[in-house]
């Protein structure tokens, strides 16, 4: 009995504000418009053309969430895995103030992050000018492009990544990296064949946790990009706030939503809910 | 010997503390060898450079004629027995034990494999991860897998630690009939001084990074050279007297007023202050008036007295006030002394030895057990 | 040459702090910049302007209140929800426990556009008017699977056993709870509060969807991207960033000094 008390608020909550929302949401993505205008208003219905029609129109907004975000979360394993391998076996008495260094900038605005990101990359400042001089840059500039949105996908979704390849890194007992290394495993070898399996849970759950968030998001895609980067979240949250087309913006949402869920559920089946972080 | 350990000059720092201190070794090939020493003396560490897995701050590896101290660990014909084991946990029995096979790509891998498991007797359990296993069967697993590799030498990282004392009896008898089968060179660390005696060929008593003494079990037990090895290889009743004379090879040895006689090629100095010990399970205990006694003999009263079975253990208290143990075969255990009880003690004088004088007598004492 | 390998994993460590702290730099260096347009994006004059009149323009300021007056409500409630639901997850068995856990989860494996646009969805439903309660509504939900996580974090890592001595030395469960318990967990739940409260107080999407005409720092900031954010922004941020930098480095200093006494010991 104690058990149900205690988890009831918080369930109930999550009930009415996650669940009930969802559906409703579901629901808003079948009406239809009451008149010809927006501004009508939508009356309930059953029209499932809305999923259609919005597949139509934004097919390359969904395609580019999910190649964005997929690239943003490779480069994010491939930063995070040596800096968390760092704390968790290397940096001994600066173990805690690593993860503090690493936790810090994300408690100072996302957005003036982002947008500091738009200064240090702009066309005069210092690493556009390097690149250029070196003529790595085919587009002569980093901001308005795909890589500038790729790049703050991963800066921003970081700490996703690092926190839970930690976790999972820092309860491997180093005892088994010593012992490969005694069985005639070279560093390489060990690492491959006992780090590396040992840290997927982490590998996993760092995944899932970048991915969705950067799949989501519009504000890189906004603020770094150009008018050919946008991503599925651009277009639901133009479509919500301000063309106001519920039933269109409500069918997106739903069909990301859908196979989001598919990702989730492979993932809990897989791992399930306890690795998290 | 084609493949001897030999550690040369051995010394690894931590900082200012010094782990290992200049160790001189042979371990002949073939032989089970044991250092035993307490936590912190440093055999884990002297067996972790051996194994590779620390570095030396100076001093050679040898194996034969080859010098190993740069080898990294995986390259070293040189295997380990963790403590804790270090089973790979996603990898399930077979895979564990055929880990070093593969990364060698040696031939034959399930064959050798189930073999080597047909000898640790868990050929049913080859496809268990090892979070299914009872703690003797991980030990088990971990022997197998360090033992398939055919080093030339395996270590043995307090391998028992973990089981319960029954299994641990058990699994010493185990350990040493694969060291017979196998006949590989078995270096053991351990600070259980029975496990040590009872499996080894040699034991090395270690402490604060050195070699106290080395030998067979029996010599080093029955003629300890330092107080630390007396106390920490069993129990021992220390006394500190003068050499007052000398007859037949024997000192004649005084404390407070009561005299001794002690061997004199057991005796390190040869007049003025000496220390002599007698271990408890020597002396004979008897009532007051018994003549029959060995020659060393000493007027005590019982403190208490612990019937344990296969023994009556006394703890009495010398005319000068210092306790003293002694241990009584249980032949007949109606005849027990009492607290309060006048007693004699008596012990042959080749039973006693004799050490340094500036010998620290409480050194190798557990904190924890009052000095006696 | 082995001097190098041996720390190449420190080098690429160290690089990777750097990466993460150079926009931290940016934001801090701009907060001393007189800039020449409205537009806050390259250096110009050395200026302690935005420093000594932080709130010139009342706006800032006010949205900065809105921020923090949600913020809390937000850690309050979700701390003691979230809380409740860790205990009963990791002292209880109960049927419904996956379940219970699969909801917890979701909500932090849901896009936050989901989350903002299906609770506008709700709203616009059922005719609640956005504003302050929608957005705490709002960061409410987001936050209690976040304070579960980590409270869970510590509270699976403390030994039942201490509770049990504590019932075998005569505590009553509540002065169980109060005297072992509590303490023991509150390292937690501080930091799932401290957590809660950054969530709260930076997001931007969720709270873009449910604040009507409510204008928090994020909004704010939002807003101003477009004309030029003032060095003032960037000097809330950086106050926001050094002031949570400095009590972090604080508590690991302490948290070293206890482990340390209790080595030594």
């Amino acid at each position: 009995m104690i058990p149900y008390l205690l988890i009831l608020p918080g369930l109930a909550w999550i009930l009415f504000f996650f669940l009930v929302p969802l559906l409703s949401l579901v629901a808003t993505s079948l009406q239809k418009r009451a008149g010809t205008s927006l501004s009508e208003g939508f009356v309930p219905a059953l029209q499932f053309s809305n999923y259609t029609s919005a597949l139509g129109e934004y097919f390359p907004q969904f395609i580019r969430a999910f190649l964005y975000a997929g690239i943003a979360t490779a480069l994010a394993l491939v930063i995070a895995y040596p800096i968390a391998y760092y704390i968790a076996f290397k940096a001994t008495k600066y173990k805690y103030l690593m993860l503090v260094l690493v936790i810090a900038p994300f408690f100072a605005s996302f957005l003036l992050r982002t947008n500091a990101w738009k200064t240090i990359l702009s066309a005069d400042g210092f690493v556009v000018e390097t690149l250029n001089a070196l003529s790595l840059l085919p587009e002569d500039r980093i901001l308005n492009t795909s890589v500038a949105v790729i790049f703050g996908l991963t800066y921003n979704f970081l700490p996703f990544m690092i926190l839970p390849l930690y976790a999972s890194l820092d309860r491997i007992d180093p005892r088994l990296v010593e012992a490969a290394s005694d069985l005639y495993a070279s560093p390489a070898t060990g690492f491959w064949r006992v780090v590396w399996p040992l840290s997927m849970p982490g590998v996993l759950g760092g995944v899932v946790l970048t991915f969705i968030p950067a799949s989501g998001d519009y504000i890189n895609a906004q603020l770094l990009g150009s008018t050919n980067d946008k991503m599925i979240g651009n277009v639901i949250q133009a479509q919500f706030i301000v063309l106001r087309d519920y039933p269109i913006a409500s069918a997106l949402s739903a069909m990301f939503m859908f196979v989001l869920l598919i990702i989730i559920v492979t993932y809990i089946r897989r791992v399930g809910t306890r690795q998290l972080v | 010997m084609a493949a001897d350990l030999n550690l040369q000059r051995l010394t690894r720092e931590f900082g200012e503390h010094t782990a290992v201190d200049h160790i001189d070794l042979i371990v002949p090939q073939g032989t089970f060898f044991a250092l035993l020493g307490p936590s912190g003396c440093g055999k884990t560490t002297t067996l972790r450079m051996v194994a590779g897995l620390e570095e030396p701050t100076s001093g050679h590896i040898r194996l034969g004629d080859r010098d190993i101290t740069d080898l990294p660990a995986y390259r070293r014909p040189v295997n380990t027995v963790f403590q804790n084991y270090a089973l790979f946990p996603h990898l399930d029995v077979f895979d564990n034990v055929a880990f070093g096979l593969k990364r060698r790509k040696v031939a034959d891998v399930k064959k050798k494999v189930s073999e080597m498991l047909e000898l640790v007797e868990l050929g049913k359990m080859a496809d268990r991860k090892p979070g299914q296993l009872s703690g003797g069967q991980q030990q088990r697993v971990a022997v197998a897998r360090a033992l398939i590799n055919e080093p030339a030498v395996l270590l043995l990282d307090e391998p028992l630690g973990a089981l319960d004392l029954k299994l641990r009896r058990q699994m010493q008898i185990e350990l040493k009939r694969i060291q017979i089968e196998v006949g590989t060179t078995f270096v053991h660390v351990t600070h259980d001084q029975e496990e040590a005696m009872s499996m080894a060929d040699t034991v090395a008593v270690m402490n604060l990074g050195k070699i106290e003494q080395m030998g067979d079990p029996i010599s080093v037990y029955e003629h300890p050279k330092t107080a630390f090895v007396a106390n920490f290889l069993g129990q021992a009743n220390l006394l500190k007297g003068d050499i007052v004379g000398e007859e037949n090879d024997h000192l004649v040895v005084d404390v407070h007023g009561v005299k001794f006689s002690v061997p004199r090629s057991e005796a390190p100095v040869h007049d003025g202050r000496i220390v002599i010990g007698v271990r408890p399970e020597k002396i004979t205990v008897v009532d007051p008036g018994v003549t029959t006694l060995p020659k060393n003999q000493v007027a005590a009263t019982v403190i208490d007295s612990s019937f344990i079975g296969v023994s009556t253990q006394y703890l009495v208290e010398s005319p000068w006030g210092q306790p003293m143990i002694a241990f009584e075969q249980n032949r007949d255990p109606t005849d027990v002394a009492r607290p309060g009880d006048p007693v004699l003690l008596g012990w042959e004088p080749r039973h006693t030895f004799g050490l340094d004088p500036d010998e620290d007598l409480k050194a190798g004492l557990q904190e924890s057990v009052p000095a006696l | 040459m082995t001097w190098l390998r041996k720390r190449v994993l420190l080098f690429v460590s160290l690089l990777t702090v750097a990466y993460l702290m150079l926009p931290l730099l940016v934001i801090i260096v701009l907060s001393f910049n007189k800039p020449k347009g409205r537009q806050n994006t390259a250096w110009n004059e050395f200026s302690l302007a935005a420093w000594t009149n932080i709130c010139r323009d009342q706006t800032i300021c006010d949205s900065f209140w809105v921020s923090v007056r949600i913020g809390l409500v937000v850690t309050i409630v979700a701390t003691i929800l979230g809380t409740m639901i860790s205990f009963a997850l990791i002292r209880y068995r109960f049927r419904g426990q996956l379940v219970t856990n699969s909801m917890i989860f979701l909500p932090i494996a849901t896009p936050e556009v989901i989350l903002g646009a299906s609770l506008l969805a709700l709203f616009l439903n059922i005719y609640v008017p956005l504003g302050f309660w929608t957005i705490t509504i709002a960061h409410i939900l987001f936050t209690i699977s976040f304070v579960v996580v980590v409270v869970n974090a510590r509270l699976a890592g403390l030994d039942p056993r201490l509770e049990q001595a504590a019932m075998d030395l005569y505590a009553t469960p509540f002065q169980t709870f109060r005297y072992v318990t509590f303490p023991l967990v509150l390292p937690g739940v501080v930091a799932a509060a401290v957590l809660s409260f950054s969530l709260s107080f930076d997001d931007f999407i969720i709270t873009n969807f449910n604040s009507g005409t409510t204008v928090t720092f994020p909004i704010y900031i939002w807003g101003a991207a477009l004309r030029g954010i003032p060095p003032q922004v960037n000097v809330i941020a950086s106050i926001m960033f050094l002031g949570t930098l400095a009590v972090m480095a604080l508590l690991v200093a302490v948290a070293r000094n206890r482990s340390k006494t209790k080595v030594v010991k």
